[in-house]
């Protein structure tokens, strides 16, 4: 009886998936270390972050918004839109780096803030109103060109081979400040502002949430705008990372996303979930992606298969928290 | 007084705005080339931009209905592109072979696979996938979105596999006539769209599934008070969308005479979105138009024609798709409709 009951407690424990995405991480490294030389040094560690900055900087922001309840499919799309604009503003029109960054991060947010508006004031559901954004940025794309742009200004070829050197002969790019710092910003967002506090309270009831009078309206609209200007800087961190702007860029990116926010231990549902969960949800995508490379033959497919695999297992780990928690 | 009754009583037609359109693009057309409705036989063969945007149709018209029973149960299926990539891969894999010149006529037919198993693979794969995603959404209470977003992202990846990551093109005749053939004159695909037609309506009009499936999306917890079979009707709808992607996967496979795993049926998710809700049948379930999503694939494929004769690059119709899907929620959306609602009541129109 006791045992059952110390079960049932530790179910019931709101940091029981982070723990069980720390531990699967963990797992994974270990196996990825035992099965391949070479895989336990601290270049290959940090080479996850710098191959993935820009996915962690786009599944912080979707943190935000599964946590309120919602969903965003237009994540890939804007970084693809980001990436083209980027590269037109600065190849062919010559534009100054220093002006199209804070350009394309408010486009980001514009868009962000203007399905964010649609969803909250016409009630659409966010995954009908974020699909349309996302072939409405897509198509964008494609109006502004059918082919790959290559970047070839300094600003952007010096952000890309800049390296931070760090100890034991290792370094890491700029792009990982970023998301780091991004990181930060949204880790003290999530549990240390009122706004933080309100998007929970939205994820967990949104009704109950309106009767305590906190302001609805206004922190889902923000939410969407906050998502909209991570994808964007993820565009800009993705842009620094290949140097061209492409339409296909980033194809099915809001999958990846959704999967590091999930398998990082946010529930679906909103209201339960922690941004360093993300992070380890991002690392563990990361870890996934490197044993593929390691092993060789294994097509860079898998890494989406297994991706998708591990979400349906964690969803389903969901469900099986969920139904424990109402019985 | 009477004239603006019968113009409202129109417009609320659940299709009154897709079939304005329709005319409209064709009027369009009619202008730019005069030429646009004249229909002339080649051997025997019905040829004119009527049947090729009929023809070209057929693929997405398919996908729609299937589309359209998921969308009825309050549900939806993002999948159905991977789902046509994996139908395609399937059927050029079993078919296999290479390319082995002949005499005069140019290629021999190279098939592992009779025909009829090659279709029934490719089916039965696309069917799995379906209920798949069925199981997912039914027995596990997943939201479809999540559920089918899994597919769409892991079932390109498969496709892959399945295609060895190239395209693969396909050496046998008698399977280029699922999507480029001829019967008394009229394109073979046609044909399969009227079959599918025919038994989706038989099924959900001359039964009572129809209205079974209108009060699962209307309302999934009072439907299954009264009775209804909510679960085994909602995975039965998910398997009918996955069987749908299937035979639009080997019409377009067959089409271009090959499988590509990576772009076969890009897209083909807002594509089948658009129809669905073009014809007239609600994202937030309950009634559905399975004809009115017919139409709203051949508005889709007009438009698409008449922007390429239009010398527009043709992928800018997604920033035209993304805007059409966006503005037709909005009007669908319960705020717009009480606005309009309102309006009515307010300028004392007659309530019906």
């Amino acid at each position: 009886m006791t045992r059952r009951s110390g079960l049932a407690l530790l179910l019931h424990h709101k940091l029981l998936p982070l723990a069980v995405t720390i531990v699967l991480f963990g797992v994974m490294y270990g196996a990825g270390a035992y099965l391949f030389e070479g895989f336990l040094s601290l270049q290959v560690f940090l080479n996850f972050f710098i191959d993935n900055a820009f996915l962690a900087v786009t599944a912080i922001g979707m943190t935000f918004v599964i946590l309120s309840g919602g969903i965003d499919l237009s994540v890939g799309s804007v970084i693809a839109l980001t990436t083209m604009v980027s590269a037109t503003l600065v190849e062919h029109h010559g534009w100054s780096p220093t002006l199209v960054i804070p350009l394309v991060l408010a486009m980001g947010s514009a868009i962000g803030l203007v399905m964010g508006l649609v969803i909250h004031y016409f009630r659409v559901q966010s995954f009908i109103v974020t699909l349309a954004g996302m072939f409405l940025a897509r198509g964008l794309c494609y109006v502004i060109s059918i082919d790959s742009i290559t970047i070839e200004n300094s600003f952007y070829t010096e952000i890309s081979s800049f390296r931070i050197p760090l100890p034991f002969d290792t370094s890491i790019t700029a792009n990982v400040i970023v998301a780091f710092v991004m990181l930060a910003i949204a880790v003290y967002l999530a549990h240390f502002t009122r706004f933080g506090r309100t998007v929970y309270a939205i994820g967990g009831n949104e009704q109950s949430a309106l009767l305590m009078g906190l302001p609805v309206a206004r922190t889902k609209v923000l939410v969407y705008t906050f998502n909209g200007f991570c994808s964007a800087l993820a565009g800009v961190v993705f842009t620094f990372y290949m140097l061209s702007g492409y339409g296909l860029h980033a194809q099915g990116m809001e999958l990846d996303a959704i999967a590091a926010v999930v398998i990082g231990g946010t529930l679906l549902t909103g209201g339960s979930g922690y941004v360093v969960g993300t992070m380890f949800g991002v690392l563990i995508y990361g870890t996934i992606q490197t044993i593929i490379s390691f092993e060789g033959s294994l097509s860079s497919w898998w890494t989406k298969i297994v991706i998708g695999l591990l979400l349906l297992a964690f969803c389903l780990l969901q469900r099986a928290f969920a139904r424990t928690r109402r019985a | 007084m009477a004239a603006m009754a019968f113009v409202r009583r129109l417009t609320a037609k659940h299709n009154f705005w897709a079939i304005a359109t329709l005319v409209l693009l064709l009027a369009y057309n009619l202008i730019s080339n005069p030429h646009f409705f004249s229909i002339s036989v080649r051997d025997g063969h019905l040829y004119g931009s009527i049947v090729d945007i009929l023809n070209r149709a057929s693929p997405l018209m398919i996908i729609a209905m299937g589309l359209t029973l998921v969308i009825a149960t309050h549900g939806i299926d993002i999948s159905v592109g991977a789902v046509v990539a994996i139908s395609g891969a399937v059927a050029a894999a079993m078919i296999g072979g290479e390319l082995v010149l002949s005499g005069g006529t140019g290629m021999e037919d190279v098939t592992q696979y009779p025909l009829p198993l090659v279709i029934a693979g490719a089916l039965g794969v696309s069917l799995l996938c379906g209920m798949w995603n069925g199981a997912l959404v039914s027995m596990i209470g997943m939201q479809p979105i999540i559920a089918t977003l899994i597919l769409l992202g892991t079932g390109r990846g498969v496709a892959q596999l399945i295609t060895h990551g190239q395209i693969v093109t396909i050496y046998y005749s008698p399977y280029y006539e699922l999507g480029n053939g001829f019967v008394l004159g009229v394109p073979f695909s046609l044909f399969i769209v009227a079959t599918v037609a025919i038994a989706l309506l038989l099924l959900t009009r001359r039964t009572a599934l129809g209205l079974f499936i209108e009060a699962i999306g209307i309302n999934p917890l009072a439907s299954r008070l009264t009775g209804v079979r909510a679960r085994s009707i909602t995975f039965a709808v998910y398997a009918v969308c996955g069987l749908c992607a299937g035979i639009a996967g080997l019409i377009v496979s067959s089409n271009v005479k090959s499988a590509d795993g990576n772009n076969a049926g890009l897209l083909f998710e807002l594509d089948a979105i658009l129809a669905v809700v073009l014809g007239g049948t609600s994202l937030t379930g309950g009634k559905f138009y399975l004809l009115g999503s017919i139409l709203g694939a051949l508005l889709i494929q007009t438009l698409t024609t008449t922007i390429y004769a239009a010398g527009v690059a043709p992928e800018v119709t997604l920033v035209v798709k993304g805007v059409v899907v966006l503005a037709v929620s909005i009007l669908q959306s319960e705020r717009i409709q009480i606005l309009i609602g309102a309006g009515a009541a307010g300028r004392g129109g007659p309530a019906r």
